[in-house]
């Protein structure tokens, strides 16, 4: 009894150690010393320079990321071939996020200190890019981060490629304020996007004479609003401003519907429903709603039209095109221009060659501004069609200049953390 | 008779002197990345190694100990961010509109403070969870139910008072422990040995309380609750201790795996890692601490690998093969090594039988 026992202990602990081991094969400490002053340079060492890609391949977030991590890998297969970066090929490192923000931080560590890459391209979530941050600031990585978001922040690690407060949100009360109405109902999820842009619109309101009649959040994939319906009936706003997630919109709109409010009785904009996301809820429920964004796939404009032919043809005549799916493109494509004119993958260089960088992307002449990492971009409010596209109500004219703390705007004195 | 014993004792603790220098030694051959890996999963086996307490001596099955673990990181996390922030509010609080540091936050800037706090706060909620359950005597699956009630209150309350928690984002952006910075690999490899030394000193703890009578009155409670109670002792007060321990070192793993990943978040304390804790344990082989710690280290190592070689389908990988263990293994790794040491004996019994009566 006593002999059977102890032989357990002795093979377990051999697996133990073997464990130990297992953890170290394929790494030895004598690789080449990744890191020069600032840079890396075992990127560039081969034929190939080596990029990561971090998104959401699993859980829920994985519906909105895999098509970034798609539109990111196309424009990495477009500049390979036309002859790479430096004339060498684009290697893509793909990990998966799993939609679990510790996750994203171990597997941005993993890329820049065992793969070596040059840059990332990754993350869609706020809470993703903030795990991420550090992490990229400690290893002097390069993030290039796809979507919208709230503002308030700028690394000095991360080039921002969607829109921030002042390029989708502000624009959009302002508007809604002149064309639809002064009184305003905020629904949003309970996660910090939400809960930042509408403290933003709540001063807003205040200072360009609006009215809040309500405010409501609600968990991450709550789908029951029925009781939220009937409180904006009763307080009868102009405008629905909605800053809902995922699932929760399905159950948002079809319910709004079948409570008889069309888009006729009530306005509603939303910030986090695009092309992509209309597909999942039917295009049907959303017809007339608006969002706010800084590309459609009917933008018109050549570059666009190109790109969704090559999307389509790439991964189906049923897939679409949408803000943070361009936004991801545009990164690589800026990164591929910043690399160039820097001559080299070294961050600080390619920082510096990045500062006011143009290109000619699917919505539009964007920027990047050398100040905040951000890019100018055109604002455009939206009509969602019956075929589920939208049709552009109102444009700003021209790129609009990022100022992720609203420093430009005297309403937004008391949010901003002055950096 | 004797002599068998001691020799098999002499192995194993060779054994555990192998695997301890070993896992002391990780930084010599180790890179940075694997060693920051390395010391996750073992803060993860301190957690196994509690669960096992509870469920595989105890019989007391709960998911809901990534509650206790994010106790733990939390109480660790608020004492980082208050010092990454030099004095002023942590920035997450500016943007959710509070202008002054909560009062409950002002004593983690105390580092003593933020451990005591790491280790009592879910030490004393698994006390007070047991004493109102075990009392009344809920168990089994009604008191499994319960702590996934518990992880769902827990993360709700987190997400929702995003002015004082770091709300979904949890709490990141860290820079210095103790003065030192927090990234530099010094500080890393130190905390490397902090979290193997933790490890072996919850691996003793636990030892010595499974070997003691403590322990045998523990599995005699797992294998006959009530037997336990006519014989007079009274198990609620057994199983309220285990638990509470067991909770310690949940909170003390979470404050580890906050210093190595530098993030906490209430995903970390959500009904899935609740679950897979358990599935190291099970995975490892429940009813023996090595499997316990085992199964955490393999089942992340494991996962860390498949999700970086193959990041469309590991889930399917990692899916399939919790399925083949739990129908093949049912005993997990070290049941396994038992079963083939039992089956080798058997057939050499049989070949020494076959000697002595050769077939006519």
């Amino acid at each position: 009894m006593k002999k059977k026992k102890m032989s357990i202990h002795r093979t377990a602990l051999l697996m133990l150690v073997l464990a130990v081991g297992l953890a170290a094969c394929g790494t030895s400490k004598d690789e080449p010393a990744s890191t020069t002053e600032g840079g890396t340079t075992a990127a560039t060492g081969g034929d190939t320079i080596k990029v990561g890609i971090l998104h959401s391949l699993s859980g829920t977030m994985s519906i909105s990321e895999v098509s970034v991590k798609d539109a990111e890998m196309m424009a990495i297969e477009e500049i390979n071939a036309k002859g790479g970066v430096l004339g060498k090929q684009i290697e893509p490192v793909i990990e998966d996020g799993a939609s679990d923000w510790p996750t994203f931080a171990e597997k941005a560590r993993k890329l820049l200190s065992e793969n070596k890459v040059a840059t990332v391209f990754g993350g869609w979530t706020s809470a993703s890019r903030k795990a991420m941050l550090p992490v990229f600031e400690e290893l002097n990585g390069l993030l290039w981060y796809p979507v919208q978001y709230e503002g308030l922040e700028s690394s000095p690690n991360i080039f921002y490629t969607g829109a921030t407060t002042n390029q989708q949100i502000v624009p959009a009360v302002t508007w809604l304020l002149e064309n639809r109405g002064k009184k305003f109902y905020l629904l949003g999820s309970d996660y910090v996007f939400p809960r930042t842009a509408n403290k933003i619109i709540k001063e807003q309101l205040k200072a360009e004479g609006g009215e809040l009649v309500g405010e409501e959040y609600t968990p991450l994939g709550h789908t029951d609003y029925s009781t939220i319906i009937t409180k904006i009936k009763e307080a009868k706003p102009d405008v629905v401003f909605n800053t809902l997630n995922g699932d929760s919109n399905v159950a948002f709109f079809k319910q709004l519907k079948d409570a008889g409010i069309t888009s006729k009785d009530l306005t509603t904009l939303s910030v986090s429903v695009a092309e992509e996301e209309i597909r999942g809820i039917g295009a049907d429920v959303l017809t007339g709603h608006l969002a706010a964004w800084n590309y459609y796939e009917t933008t018109d404009t050549p570059q666009n039209k190109t790109f969704v032919e090559n999307y389509k043809k790439k991964y189906g005549n049923d897939r679409v095109t949408a803000d943070p799916i361009e936004a991801g493109y545009d990164a690589v494509y800026l990164w591929a221009a910043a690399v160039e004119k820097a001559g080299s993958t070294d961050v600080a260089k390619v920082k510096e060659a990045a500062k006011g960088l143009e290109w000619d992307a699917p919505e539009g002449k964007v920027k990047i501004d050398g100040a905040t990492q951000h890019l100018y971009k055109t604002v455009r409010i939206g009509e969602v069609q019956s075929g589920g596209m939208f049709k552009e109500l109102w444009n700003s004219g021209e790129p609009v200049k990022p100022d992720p703390y609203l420093k430009g705007y005297t309403w937004a004195a008391t949010l901003s953390v002055g950096n | 008779m004797t002599q068998t014993w001691s020799r098999a004792r002499i192995w194993a603790l060779i054994g555990y002197a192998v695997a301890a220098a070993a896992m002391f030694a990780a930084p010599l051959y180790l890179s940075d990345f694997r060693l920051n890996l390395l010391a996750k999963f073992l803060a993860f086996a301190i957690v196994a190694l509690g669960l096992d307490l509870i469920w595989g001596y105890t019989g007391i099955l709960s998911l809901g100990h990534g509650v206790f673990f994010g106790l733990g990181g939390y109480a660790m996390a608020m004492h980082l961010k208050l010092q990454a922030s030099g004095g002023r509010m942590p920035d997450f609080m500016d943007w959710s509109g509070l202008t002054a540091l909560p009062a409950f936050w002002k004593p983690f800037e105390s580092l003593g403070f933020a451990f005591l706090a790491g280790l009592l706060i879910p030490g004393v909620l698994a006390l007070i969870l047991g004493y109102v359950t075990f009392r009344n005597r809920i168990r089994g699956v009604y008191f499994t139910i319960l702590t996934q009630a518990l992880v769902i209150i827990a993360t709700t309350l987190l997400i929702g008072q995003q002015a004082y928690t770091g709300g979904t984002n949890g709490i990141t952006g860290y820079s210095k422990i103790a003065g030192q910075s927090i990234s530099s690999p010094d500080t890393k490899q130190m905390l490397y040995w902090v979290t193997a030394i933790f490890l072996v000193v919850a691996f003793v703890l636990c030892r010595f309380l499974v070997k003691s009578r403590f322990g045998k009155v523990l599995r005699a409670i797992r294998d006959g609750e009530n037997r336990v109670r006519f014989i007079g002792y009274n198990p609620a007060l057994y199983q309220m201790t285990a638990f509470a321990i067991s909770g310690v070192l949940a909170g003390l793993a979470g404050m580890l795996f906050v210093l190595h990943v530098g993030i906490i978040s209430p995903s970390m304390l959500g009904i899935v890692p609740s679950i897979e804790m358990v599935l190291w344990v099970a995975i490892g082989g429940r009813g023996t601490l090595i499997g316990a710690v085992l199964g955490a280290v393999l089942m992340n190592g494991a996962k860390s690998e498949i999700s970086a070689q193959y990041p469309d389908a590991w889930t399917f990988i990692m899916g399939a093969l919790f399925i083949v263990v739990v129908v093949f293994l049912p005993g997990g790794v070290t049941g396994l090594v038992e079963r083939l040491k039992f089956r080798k004996r058997s057939v050499s019994e049989h070949e020494q039988e076959a000697v002595r009566h050769p077939a006519v």
